[in-house]
């Protein structure tokens, strides 16, 4: 399978911190990837440098074949990609079904005459953008909350908004950054369940996550992070039994 | 370009899960056209209807004038409901494009004669320039600076009018040509209460077609949380840019009405002062809320016309209520979450019992 | 055009700027700690000019100055000017910690309406310029063929004493740390033990103590009142505060002085009228070089 989504030495620097460190990294099209590692080891900074959050400082990353590292992130999302964020960034004060909503801004309809005028053409693409937010807010189990205010939901119930929202931008890859952090496991159940979902419909899926359950459950391929470099990428029960990754999570046994 | 991935499944085959019943709405086709209108439309029916017949009712044309500049509050507001409600970003000095507008208006009417309305496309244009030349390089500053650099074009817009010569100078534009239209001069208070009647109307009906747009939905988002607004495909700089210009446009078209309506225009009407009404009123009403924006700038007005009785206290008693309202209802009269008339109640009492309350045990603060 | 012809102006930008500067101080330390843009903060520097004008009237006789008098005054002023922030702060802005900015900012505008409607309504005060009780000498010296007095000199020695100590104060102790912890992050602080509250409100007393000291040294430098001057300083303290960089004590300083003088050479060089669009021009420019003015932070580079 080809690579969708790759970086090539990809370091990010804060100052004196090396968050990434020449990390390689080949994402298969139509893969369902996990990347983990402990705390700090530049999980999310790689999400942020694929999603053009933030600028690396050297490497590039690629997607489809074309160079996408200085790209912003309004153009990054214009291609396909989409994320949900650790701490869930929802928008607030607006409704579940308004949040998705805007989830399908670049195939919402522009025409500055429809909007202002309501032409039946302009009424007929809203209606029709109304029907499939409500189709992902059931997808995800939010149907009857779709007025409700994204501030009055509960954690695991944004989690879930937030990956209703980008799905309704029908992303080639969905960037997800622990998805199953803080939610019981009833939740985190359902949530393996839309990704699943998700990927067997044609969505290349990468998770960042630190539940090892889940990661065995869902993922095919793994890749570890430790303190910005890549320590070793493969299959799950490969990956779990490196030595080198045992390492990175608990420490050098004391001999 | 993307792909579009193989279609998801339908509905139908995905079962809610067990938190989530899927509510039945009722059947009724009334039912259903009726939940899609506006909430509180019937009240501002209501309201319009009473509002055409007040020059026939109320047989004072003080009371009307200060009905018209309720009107034009509203119509400002509007505007800025647009910058400062929907898209998040503070505006100090919107009474600039009001400005704009006017003095463009006066001064094709009075040197070159041009009828009211031919000049007012040329208002809208100048102003779109101005919001464009402010907006291209602060509109992406933090709010704090963007206040003070739209403050400043707000003071500088009425520094130039009052010191060039070719706008009059300290004492203005006098002699603008009524607004004449099918045939139709209108010269009397009355006849320009109905005109900004109709302006509003207008305004309000736009706002609330812009709100349920893509455009509308995207200065929402941007407002939420600016870098997931980029994240979702949102050009949030140029969109901000767009807030910034529909702000201009409503301000322009009310600033060259406003010019017909008053005959003359001068500097003292276009400062900070004024720019801070329209803040208040946006804020006071309910920051983006449109009935907000709209019950606000009646309250503006309102107030200290209200107060009248106690003579030159008359601001000081306005300001104690634009304080009173802030601290007990910050997020304005009508907001956009709704009226929520039962807990007004509450907040008196939770203002009482802040007092006692050290910060430590507060429930629920936000860090800043 | 030769360089010395600028100089008076410069020099007289300098009085202005210490005025704009001690203001300025205090406004930034009110944003620095709550993000809130205090719109009626100059109008405790007028309710202050007012204070001190009331005071030195009761007790001036006759028309030779009396120091005594003048500093006591003085440091009643900036008391009253404290107290009264504290005042505004605890019964306005406390309850609407929770509130959004914008809400917050129209709070202040209304304070300041009371405010300023307050002073015209009370006997005594009202609309008109008062000229300030006590005149200062005129003695002095002079350089380059330009009179200065004492009472200059010790003025801005004045401005600069109070602002090294707020500066002093917010860098060096540990009360100043506990202040920039608040400002930086309220929660985090709070669970340190640091009792926000009352550091907040120290924040707006120093602010507060600040315009009085404004006050009675511009009202003895310009020698008349007014309950209209509050909220144009007031303007131009913030303004100058943005130019320094927001949030920051020797920011807000330089730009108090750098505005004053710019005003001052505007003037001076383009008529009055044309001294505030120098100015803004002025800001601007700043802002476009440094985003976050000339002593802001350095805000990390996100794409």
């Amino acid at each position: 399978m080809t690579a969708l989504l790759a970086t090539q030495s990809l370091s990010l620097r804060f100052g004196g911190l090396d968050a990434l460190s020449g990390v390689t990294l080949e994402i298969p099209e139509l893969s369902l990837f996990a990347v983990i590692g402990p705390n700090g080891a530049g999980k999310t900074s790689l999400f942020n440098c694929l999603t053009g959050f933030y600028r690396p400082s050297s490497g590039s990353v690629t997607f489809d074949g074309h160079d996408i590292t200085r790209l912003p992130a309004h153009q990054v999302a214009a291609l396909g990609i989409r994320r949900t964020f650790q701490n869930v960034r929802v928008f607030p004060r607006l409704s579940a079904r308004e949040n998705v909503l805007i989830g399908a801004h670049l195939r919402a309809s522009a025409s500055p005459w429809g909007t202002v005028f309501g032409t039946p053409g302009m009424r007929r693409r809203e209606r029709a953008l109304a029907d499939e937010a409500e189709h992902w807010l059931n997808y995800v189990g939010l149907g009857d909350k779709a007025n409700v205010l994204a501030a009055d939901l509960a954690y695991g119930v944004r989690k879930r908004l937030e990956v209703a929202r980008a799905l309704i931008a029908r992303p080639r890859v969905l960037l997800l950054d622990e998805p199953a952090a803080g939610v019981s496991s009833v939740e985190r159940d359902e949530l393996a369940d839309v990704i699943r979902r998700t990927w067997e419909s044609g969505v290349t899926v990468v998770i960042i996550e630190h539940d090892v359950e889940l990661v065995m459950q869902l993922a095919k391929t793994v890749a570890v992070l430790d303190r910005g470099r890549l320590l070793v990428e493969g299959h799950p029960e490969t990956v779990r039994n490196d030595e080198r990754v045992i390492e990175a999570y608990l420490g050098r046994r004391r001999r | 370009m993307p792909r579009e991935s193989k279609d998801l499944a339908a509905p139908s085959e995905i079962a809610p899960t067990a938190l989530s019943d899927v509510e039945q709405p009722p059947a009724s086709g009334l039912n259903v056209a009726l939940s899609r209108l506006p909430p509180g439309l019937p009240v501002a029916l209501v309201a319009l209807g009473l509002a055409a017949f007040l020059p026939a009712l109320v047989q004072n044309t003080y009371i009307v004038s200060v009905a018209m500049q309720v009107e034009i509050l509203m119509c400002l507001a509007l505007g800025l409901n647009f910058v400062v409600g929907l898209c998040g970003m503070l505006d100090l000095g919107f009474a600039a494009f009001f400005a704009i507008g006017s003095y463009t208006t006066g001064l094709l009417s009075v040197d070159s004669h041009w009828p009211i309305l031919a000049t007012m496309p040329v208002a809208v244009v100048a102003s779109l320039i101005g919001a464009v030349f402010i907006g291209t390089p602060t509109l992406r500053l933090r709010s704090d600076y963007l206040a003070v650099i739209t403050l400043g074009f707000g003071e500088i817009i009425q520094n130039i009018v009052t010191n060039l010569n070719q706008t009059g100078g300290p004492e203005g534009i006098s002699g603008i040509a009524p607004l004449s239209m099918a045939g139709l001069t209108i010269t009397s208070t009355a006849g320009y209460f109905y005109v900004f009647l109709v302006l509003t109307v207008l305004f309000t009906w736009v706002s609330y077609r812009v709100r349920r747009s893509r455009l509308g939905r995207a200065w929402l988002a941007i407002r939420e949380d600016e870098d997931t607004a980029h994240a979702m495909g949102i050009k949030v700089h140029r969109f901000k840019l767009y807030a910034y210009m529909a702000g201009s446009v409503y301000g322009s078209i009310t600033g060259s009405l406003y010019g017909a309506a008053f005959i003359a225009i001068a500097p003292p009407s276009f400062g900070f002062s004024e720019s801070l009404l329209v803040v208040m009123a946006v804020a006071m009403g309910g920051i983006g809320s449109i009935w907000g924006a709209l019950l606000g700038a009646g309250v503006v007005i309102a107030s200290p016309e209200m107060f009248r009785q106690f003579a030159s206290a008359r601001l000081l008693v306005f300001g104690f209520l634009l304080v009173l309202i802030m601290v007990l209802r910050p997020q304005g009269i009508w907001p956009e979450t709704g009226l929520g008339v039962e807990r007004r109640a509450r907040s008196v009492a939770r203002y009482v019992r802040g007092f006692a309350r050290p910060e430590s045990r507060r429930s629920g603060e936000k860090a800043p | 055009m030769t360089w010395s012809v600028v100089v008076p102006d410069i020099v007289a930008g300098l009085f202005l700027g210490a005025f704009l500067a001690l203001v300025a101080v205090g406004y930034s330390m009110v944003y620095g700690i709550l993000r809130l843009i205090n719109f009626a903060h100059g109008d405790f520097y007028m309710l202050a000019a007012f204070v001190s004008y009331s005071l030195l009237a009761v007790v001036t006789v006759g028309t030779k100055i009396n120091w005594g008098n003048v500093v006591w005054v003085g440091i009643v002023t900036m008391i009253a000017g404290g107290v009264l922030a504290v005042a505004v702060e605890r019964l306005v802005y406390r309850p609407m910690r929770r509130a959004a900015v914008l809400s917050v900012m129209i709070a202040a505008l209304g304070v300041s309406q009371v405010l300023e409607n307050g002073v015209l309504n009370i006997p005594g005060w009202g609309s008109n310029y008062l000229p300030f009780p006590v005149t200062p000498p005129s003695t002095g010296f002079n350089v380059d063929g330009v009179h200065y007095t004492w009472t200059q000199v010790v003025i801005v020695a004045i401005a600069v004493v109070l602002i090294m100590a707020v500066w002093w104060i917010v860098n060096r102790t540990m009360l100043g740390t506990a202040m920039r912890a608040v400002a930086q992050d309220r929660a985090a602080a709070t669970l340190m033990g640091i009792n926000t509250d009352r550091i907040i409100s120290l924040v707006f007393f120093i602010g507060g103590a600040l315009a009085g000291a404004a006050a009675v040294t511009s009202s003895l430098y310009y020698g008349q009142i007014n309950y209209l001057e509050g909220f144009s300083l007031g303007l131009q303290a913030f303004t100058a505060a943005v130019m320094g960089g927001i949030g920051n004590v020797a920011g807000a300083a330089v730009g108090g002085l750098l505005l004053g003088i710019l005003e001052s050479v505007g003037t001076g060089l383009f008529g009055a009228q044309w001294a505030l669009l120098f100015a803004f021009g002025a800001l601007v420019l700043t802002l476009w070089l440094r985003p976050t003015g000339l002593l802001g932070e350095r805000v990390a580079q996100r794409v």
